[in-house]
């Protein structure tokens, strides 16, 4: 095998090879290796996440017409070191009254939650992780330890705000959860499976964004509100509550926060990529070797988030109870009808030739998007109509 | 099978272990100079008052409510959703009926007002 195909398999057989020549036990070499493995992958996201400092700053910053840091070395790229030798060097304050255990249990498992998903993420067709045959299960499972650490943190500050905070951020998270669920349903229904590698294999010749349009778009909508990100970025409210549920941390607790918000928009981002986009495929070139494979996945996963941070910089904040109710009466019915016509047209199209199935799905998405849109408006002109002044009703908040 | 769990669990420890050096880090190079003051929950500058935990609004408990009705269904949904090539037209009018008695629970909910926020 040779080390372009395969450059992992080579460097762990070789170090397995060095290991049990000197005299270790091949299991107890074998666990060395998968753990070195693992060092080396989290190692690499941290680089990659101080690297995601300096492109969300220099992107806000062209987002907003400034240049952005720009003075410490080429393009202001030492950036991002100088911010964190200043998160550790800054005093880590805990209030008083604050649960210790759990305040500081929070920003790192905030951090956590983030660097496990990519234990499912294939980076190329050789590279992934853990081949866990439950992929899309557990990335539910690990998003939800970050909904906790937020609950954590919002709780054990001994902080009013910082309580506010943390509970509209788990209601709006929650609350979003139930679409993108089922929106992580689509994919393993074209699939097949929940396995993250089958689910990139099964998108040869065509991705699923083309099947399900409507279903990427509400997956990107419920992944920007599980982010807690603008529009749906009501937790932080500075001028009302200030900073959210970090709003007690200081140093590199913050830092930890900042920095699992960062690489969680690059994940979603990466994850939308492989659900929709076919991950690290783009016309065979994946197969060439991961090399070309990995440069291909990181790319769309930076595209993603690039959308996300898009949204942020240009969207307004909306109120939580408009954001609830857009939610509880537009998002969740829909993506439950998405679901089912996508379940519907499989089993019915289960012979019809490629171009059938195909176009007959991507109309269907446009069908049902429609429809929604102008249900949701014809409500909603029902409502102006009716005239119920400033009471905060029902329907307003979909139209 | 056990042993990709393992890795999972490999995973989640050195995770847990590199976010840990960072804070600890932070505690080992930061200064440590403690007063009353500093300690004081942040208030925009105000003295506080009052408890900082206190009791929350129940509409976001019955968001929680409303959280585990959907997530339970989803759960119920996912085994269907991958062997449901298997199952055929069969498996998709049974789940149609199992989604339409949780829509009986979602219009009562609504219709209750547990979807408005105030």
């Amino acid at each position: 095998m040779s080390f372009w195909i395969n450059p992992l398999k080579v460097a762990a057989d070789w170090l397995e090879g060095l290991l049990t020549g000197w005299g270790l036990d091949p299991t107890l070499a074998h666990v060395l290796v998968a753990f070195l493995g693992v060092m080396l992958l989290i190692v690499i996201l941290m680089v990659i996440d101080i690297f995601l400092v300096w492109i969300e700053r220099k992107t806000v910053a062209r987002f907003q017409d400034r240049l952005g840091p720009n003075r410490l070395g080429p393009f202001g790229l030492i950036q991002p070191f100088a911010d964190i030798i200043k998160l550790i060097i800054k005093e880590d304050t805990t209030p008083g009254g604050a649960d210790k255990v759990v305040y500081n249990l929070a920003p790192i498992l905030s951090m956590m939650s983030v660097l496990v998903v990519w234990a499912v993420v294939p980076l190329a067709p050789v590279m992934l992780g853990v081949d866990l045959n439950v992929g899309v299960l557990f990335l539910i499972a690990a998003g939800a330890i970050g909904t906790l650490s937020i609950i954590m943190a919002g709780w054990s500050s001994n902080n009013k705000f910082a309580l506010i905070g943390g509970f509209r951020q788990v209601a709006v998270m929650v609350a979003f959860e139930i679409p993108m669920l089922t929106m992580l349903m689509i994919p393993t229904i074209l699939a097949g499976s929940m396995n993250m590698n089958d689910i990139i294999q099964a998108q040869g010749g065509r991705w699923f964004f083309l099947l399900s349009p409507l279903g990427a778009l509400i997956f990107l909508i419920a992944a920007i509100a599980e982010l807690g990100r603008a529009p749906f970025d009501l937790a932080e409210g500075e001028s009302e509550l200030v900073a959210g549920f970090n709003i007690e941390y200081s140093g590199m607790k913050f830092g930890m926060f900042y920095a699992g918000e960062l690489l969680h928009a690059m994940t979603f981002g990466g994850i939308w990529a492989i659900l929709f986009f076919g991950g690290y495929r783009f016309f065979g070139l994946e197969l060439v070797s991961p090399f070309l494979a990995i440069p291909i996945f990181l790319a769309k996963a930076l595209i993603g988030y690039w959308i996300i941070m898009w949204v942020k910089y240009t969207m307004m904040r909306i109120r939580i109870d408009q954001m609830l109710i857009f939610n509880w009466v537009f998002l969740t019915p829909l993506s439950f009808v998405l679901l089912m016509v996508t379940a519907l047209l499989n089993v019915l199209l289960r012979d019809a030739s490629t171009w059938v199935y195909a176009v007959s799905m991507f109309a269907s998405n446009l069908l049902v998007g429609w429809i929604a849109l102008e249900v949701a408006r014809s409500m909603s002109k029902k409502e102006r109509t009716k005239g119920e002044g400033n009471s905060l009703s029902l329907r307003r908040g979909v139209g | 099978m056990l042993l990709e769990y393992i890795a999972i669990a490999v995973m989640i420890a050195v995770a847990t272990l590199i976010a840990g050096i960072a804070i600890g880090l932070g505690e080992l190079f930061g200064p440590k100079k403690a007063s009353a003051a500093k300690s004081m929950p942040y208030e925009s500058g105000m003295n506080p008052y009052g408890e900082g935990t206190r009791r929350m609004p129940v509409r976001f408990y019955l968001i929680a409510v409303l959280f585990i009705l959907f997530d339970i269904e989803v759960v119920f949904l996912l085994p269907w959703a991958i062997t449901f090539r298997k199952l055929g037209l069969f498996g998709l009018i049974e789940m149609a009926i199992f989604i339409v008695i949780l829509l009986i629970g979602y219009v009562y909910a609504w219709g209750k007002g547990a979807l408005e926020w105030e």
